[in-house]
């Protein structure tokens, strides 16, 4: 069973979510798919075994071969590469590494070569198989990351997604083949609006969600209004709570220091598992 | 005309929570969404839309069944991962990079032209605004966040105006490049918590990166002191500026449920902090 846990806004506690979730079932394996700024790792605090280069095919120009046909840079969907009537040139930063120029080239001039967008760490805390996913600085395609990092992907086991924030590409990417997803969110107008693109994006995608409530008892009930009307289930609340805050701020887990939540965070699951059985 | 840009990292630190507060205190000055996949800003600047238009922002590839014969090429070379077993284009992994249609010799795939978001000039009681909203699901956000970006400077240039306050995505991948385009200053908003620091430092190295002067600034700064302190001495070891603390307050949360910037919120220390923020940006 594969739960992905996302957000739509940042900051409204996916990895806390996440990341307490596996603690307490242990035995899972947990993908931290937030590539662009990872953060599971502070929680969990896995023991790093193995780093692997995330890679990409980029096309590489042979100049004494090119006969400046132009037909690589007619292929290209993203304006990456300009032929001129004596020269090449390519705009790396522009490229998503499809591979259309290297197969359309009759003069075999373009070959391709591996170029590093980031690194994938594996590793373990207790039972729980950890992967981590780190975009290199500079770099556009996360998407192509979080896809290598899937294919890690052990179907047989319990699979937590840490996913990113927002409602595009990379999300798409880190919730793609889930059986659920747990969005969360805070019953604040920027809350409510995000999870409302959050949970049309999951309904295109056709991926079963719920809602965790999280500061439940700041803002207002319009969250709770829309999930009635709309029939999404809310899944758990979580109180706003200094001592959460504070446990967050220096990278500890809650659950472990509050263990009244673990029959919530039980339940929850429990609610999860029966639904994805259906 | 000074560009100022307003990023994170991590997301929740406090971006739009302060941008609205910038746009309720700055005279002349054009403001930009550029978190075109969960935009906020409108929610504080209840906008009156003067144009709509679309943004088609790249193609998607289409499987003619009444050519196709099956040969299943097309899903052999496609790097996303975008064609089913069944030979159907899974349109939410399709990055239209238009290789299937190349290597289809029996011309069964043809691009279209895909929708993915509108984007809009309104009138709101603090200025013009410029904003989008990508479609849930699509792709492009960079090649969006660049042309409301353009629509803004158009804008600045047109009525000759002093700003262009852009509320930034959380990240530091294609949408974040393409926000900080053009800037001249990249504001950092980061909170004292270790997953703030981590994402801060990782803000930090695309400013350096595309050599963008920043300065940060510490949201909820007292819930945990000594983080703060940690923050302060990593960006002066980077000779990044500290420009402002922000204390933890629900006056702040009550405005947001208000729908109303922070600046104008019933606590006078949330004020004061805001107020000399921008004095140090300006």
């Amino acid at each position: 069973m594969i739960v992905s846990i996302a957000s739509g806004k940042g900051g409204t506690g996916k990895t806390t979510v996440a990341v307490n979730l596996a603690a307490l079932l242990g035995d899972v394996q947990f993908l931290d798919c937030d590539v662009e700024e990872p953060n599971a790792h502070i929680f969990l605090k896995p023991s790093i075994g193995k780093t692997d280069l995330a890679t990409v095919l980029f096309p590489y120009f042979d100049k004494t071969k090119c006969v400046f046909c132009g037909k690589c840079s007619g292929a290209c969907q993203y304006n990456a590469i300009a032929v001129l009537p004596a020269n090449i040139a390519f705009f790396e930063h522009m490229c998503h590494g499809c591979g259309v120029c290297t197969y359309v080239c009759p003069e075999g001039a373009v070959t391709e070569r591996e170029k590093e967008i980031g690194r994938i760490l594996s590793g373990s805390a207790g039972k729980i198989n950890f992967i981590g996913g780190r975009m290199n600085s500079g770099e556009i395609l996360s998407a192509m990351l979080i896809k290598t990092m899937k294919e890690l992907i052990d179907p047989s086991r319990t699979v937590l997604i840490d996913a990113p924030p927002g409602t595009s590409c990379q999300f798409v990417s880190a919730v793609h083949g889930s059986d659920y997803c747990i969005l969360v969110s805070e019953p604040t107008p920027f809350g409510v609006n995000d999870f409302l693109l959050a949970a049309e994006a999951l309904e295109k995608l056709k991926i079963p969600y719920g809602l965790v409530l999280n500061r439940a008892d700041i803002g207002n009930d319009e969250i709770r209004d829309i999930c009635a009307r709309k029939n999404i289930r809310i899944l758990m609340e979580i109180p706003f709570d200094m001592e959460i805050a504070r446990l967050y701020s220096v990278g500890e887990m809650f659950l472990e220091k509050m263990p009244q939540y673990k029959e919530k965070f039980k339940a929850m699951f429990e609610i999860i598992s029966e639904i994805t059985k259906k | 005309m000074k560009q100022i840009v307003v990023i994170s990292g991590k997301g929740g630190t406090g971006k739009t929570m302060l941008l609205s507060s910038f746009a309720a205190l700055a005279k002349n000055k054009v403001l930009v969404d550029c978190d075109v996949d969960a935009s906020n800003l409108h929610l504080m600047l209840d906008p009156k839309r003067l144009k709509k238009e679309l943004f088609f922002g790249g193609k998607k590839a289409h499987i003619n069944k009444n050519k196709c014969v099956s040969c299943g090429l097309c899903k052999k070379l496609c790097r996303y991962g975008a064609i089913t077993e069944d030979l159907k284009i899974d349109e939410f992994l399709c990055e239209g990079c238009g290789f299937c249609k190349e290597a289809c010799e029996y011309s069964a795939i043809e691009m279209k032209d895909n929708l993915s978001g509108e984007w809009y000039v309104s009138s709101s009681k603090y200025g013009p605004f410029v904003h989008a909203r990508l479609r849930p699901a699509e792709e492009s956000s960079g090649k969006l966040i660049a042309r409301i970006k353009q629509e803004a400077k158009d804008i600045a240039i047109r009525d000759g105006l002093d700003y262009i306050l852009a509320d930034g995505p959380p990240g530091i991948g294609c949408p974040v490049m393409a926000s900080l385009t053009g800037a001249d200053t990249a504001l950092i908003v980061t909170e004292p918590t270790l997953s703030g620091m981590h994402d801060m430092e990782r803000a930090t190295e695309i400013t350096e990166h595309f050599k963008i002067p920043s300065k940060v600034v510490i949201n909820k700064s007292d819930i945990n002191p000594d983080n703060t302190k940690s923050i302060e001495a990593a960006c002066e070891k980077k000779g990044i500026e500290v420009i402002g603390r922000i204390p933890f307050s629900e006056s702040i949360v009550r405005s947001l449920v208000a729908r109303t910037p922070p600046i104008l919120g019933d606590s006078a220390d949330i004020k004061q902090a805001i107020c000399e923020i921008w004095e140090k940006i300006q």
